[in-house]
């Protein structure tokens, strides 16, 4: 979708020195990550421009302003604002909503399962479809079931969730009448939009599945297996499927970002009250507090996937394990 | 497969043709101005729907706005990101991993975890806050997009290098004494070429759709410019009556989107026989 999505070549690493030290590499990683979210965030509120001429009324008095900027803590010298801006980080207080009053962390928290709730739909979704579709494809390799496939792949992968959201809207809302085009609340309300979410991962991991699988189905082990007398059924669901799974697991914890994007939009599509919501109200109503707070909750959502992908190798692939 | 893949190929480039005639040539291509408001044909619908006419051939939005000529214009600005995103992109990430990987070291390292680590946070959600609180703007978002999309040129430029380097005819020219910035630049750049060509194609059309997302959410180019994303979200408002808003800029966009990575692929093919003839 974004420039994220021009895939680089993904290598699986394994740890040179054990597993524990791994870990810690990837701890050390993500720390580094959710700090560097936390500078960007907290420069780029500040680079542009003063805050409080945006959220004065133009005719406020210099004495207003300054009172205001006195409130925020925006008087004080940058770095002494990046002081205590890391030191309420470290005790979770990144201060009130300007929109909203209340701590950012509660207005976040509010929105939090109504976004999981739809990540979990779409999530569901994706493996349900993308799964059989993978393998149906890696099996029929180069016959017109595979290249069905990789036709509806194509277009999933270049078709953004905004249009694909509205669409829907207009075969099942608009013509059809069965499905609501907005509102949160009911299993129905649900439908269209993890629908909208799941289009993108489904594409991501049938493709990904279908050449991993092509790869792992070309090797001698299966070859052996076929050898041996074993099943098709068997062959790929036994000895293919598990090896599969590695790279793919790789990268459906790279490609979160992108669904975290795709999210932001499907929630707008479907004024669906989750954190991609807030986020769009809070930038543009320069809640700046909340801004941060809602990037640095993105940025934490895709390192703990991250790292849950990681340590999911070392259920997969029993090397890593090994060499601990 | 191939001619399949082939014919599919020349029908994309087809679709791109057409797009930068349209882009190109929009003010003798257009029926109307795209900006001209007439209030007493607000939300006509296109010419073959009942209540439709040929002035307007895909009817009219809102604001009584020629649906047609407002695609025609909207193609100027997801070009001109796309390319503009793509070029920057490209020659920031090309540097970078020319560097990276013809010197090693310390360079190296530093560069790619800053890569990793961009690489990690959603790339949307970045160009949305820097976007936001920068100011909309073209030239906001084709800096924004472009410094969002060095990374993937950097990892296959340098990864490129890394077995480039030890080449005999790179030896070779080193120890004719040979300047590094020369090697890199006669030795090194014309063989990665082709890659880069690869992914800058794809780049333009993540570039266009992110063009269109950051619009679409209100916060990306400046509400007067016609685009695509804006078009699709004004266009949702009235879908209950009026689908001719939003589905063609979405058709258009799509379109768009699916031809350039039809094209890529094709590249690919290529550039690198082997990564995909899977």
């Amino acid at each position: 979708m974004t420039a994220a999505s021009v895939r680089p070549a993904v290598t699986v690493r394994t740890p040179k020195s054990g597993l524990l030290r791994h870990i810690l590499v990837r701890l050390a990683t993500a720390v580094g990550v959710l700090l560097a979210a936390a500078t960007l965030a907290f420069l780029l509120v500040r680079l542009s421009g003063d805050p409080v001429k945006l959220l004065l009324p133009p005719d406020a008095t210099a004495a207003q302003e300054a009172t205001l900027r006195a409130q925020l803590g925006l008087d004080q010298p940058l770095i002494a604002q990046y002081g205590d801006f890391l030191w309420g980080l470290l005790r979770l207080d990144l201060g009130d909503s300007l929109v909203y009053n209340e701590p950012v962390s509660q207005v976040i928290a509010d929105r939090i399962p109504a976004t999981l709730e739809l990540a979990a739909g779409a999530l569901v979704l994706s493996l349900v479809i993308a799964i059989p579709a993978g393998i149906y494809a890696a099996t029929r390799r180069g016959r017109a079931g595979d290249a069905g496939v990789m036709t509806a792949v194509l277009l999933g992968q270049s078709t953004p969730p905004f249009w694909v959201g509205i669409l829907l809207v207009l075969l099942f809302s608009v013509r059809l009448k069965v499905l609501p085009a907005s509102g949160y609340g009911t299993f129905a309300h649900l439908v269209l939009p993890a629908v909208t979410l799941s289009v993108y991962s489904i594409a991501v991991i049938a493709r990904l599945l279908r050449s991993s699988l092509i790869d792992v189905l070309g090797s001698d082990h299966i070859r052996t297996a076929r050898a041996k007398g074993l099943g098709p059924a068997k062959v790929v669901f036994v000895h293919g499927l598990r090896n599969a799974s590695l790279p793919t697991v790789t990268v459906i914890g790279l490609e979160f970002g992108g669904l975290l994007g795709g999210a932001i939009l499907t929630e707008q599509v479907f004024s669906w009250p989750g954190i991609g919501r807030l986020t769009v109200e809070a930038i543009s109503r320069r809640d700046f507090p909340l801004v941060q707070a809602a990037v640095l909750f993105f940025a934490a959502a895709f390192v703990i996937v991250n790292l849950l992908v990681d340590l999911s190798y070392s259920l997969l692939d029993p090397r890593v394990r090994t060499q601990s | 497969m191939t001619v399949v893949r082939n014919r599919l190929a020349l029908v994309a480039l087809g679709v791109l043709a057409l797009l930068v005639i349209a882009a190109v040539f929009s003010p003798l291509l257009a029926p109307d101005d795209p900006a001209k408001q007439q209030l007493l044909a607000r939300l006509e619908p296109p010419a073959w729907e009942g209540g439709g006419s040929l002035a307007h051939p895909l009817g009219t939005d809102q604001l009584g706005r020629d649906v047609l000529s407002r695609v025609i214009y909207g193609s100027r600005v997801s070009l001109l990101v796309g390319i503009g995103a793509a070029l920057l992109a490209g020659v920031v990430g090309a540097v970078c991993g020319l560097f990276a990987g013809f010197r090693g070291g310390w360079p190296d390292r530093v560069l790619m975890r800053f890569a990793d680590i961009q690489l990690a946070f959603p790339s949307l959600l970045l160009a949305l806050v820097i976007v936001g609180f920068l100011g909309s703007g073209l030239w906001n978002v084709v800096l924004v997009l472009g410094f969002t999309g060095w990374v993937a040129y950097a990892r296959v430029v340098r990864s490129e290098v890394l077995s480039l380097r030890t080449r005999d005819y790179v030896t070779q020219a080193r120890a004719t004494g040979v300047t590094d910035l020369t090697i890199m630049r006669r030795h090194l750049l014309p063989n990665v070429l082709p890659h880069l060509a690869t992914i800058a194609t794809l780049h333009i059309a993540a570039a266009i759709v992110a063009e269109a997302s950051l619009s679409y959410l209100g916060l990306g180019v400046p509400k007067e410019t016609v685009t695509w994303g804006s078009m699709l979200a004004d266009g949702q408002l009235y879908l209950g009556t009026s689908w001719w808003v939003a589905v063609f800029p979405g058709l258009a966009l799509m379109l768009t989107s699916l031809a350039i990575n039809i094209t890529g692929d094709a590249l690919r093919d290529v550039a690198d026989p082997k990564a995909y003839r899977r």
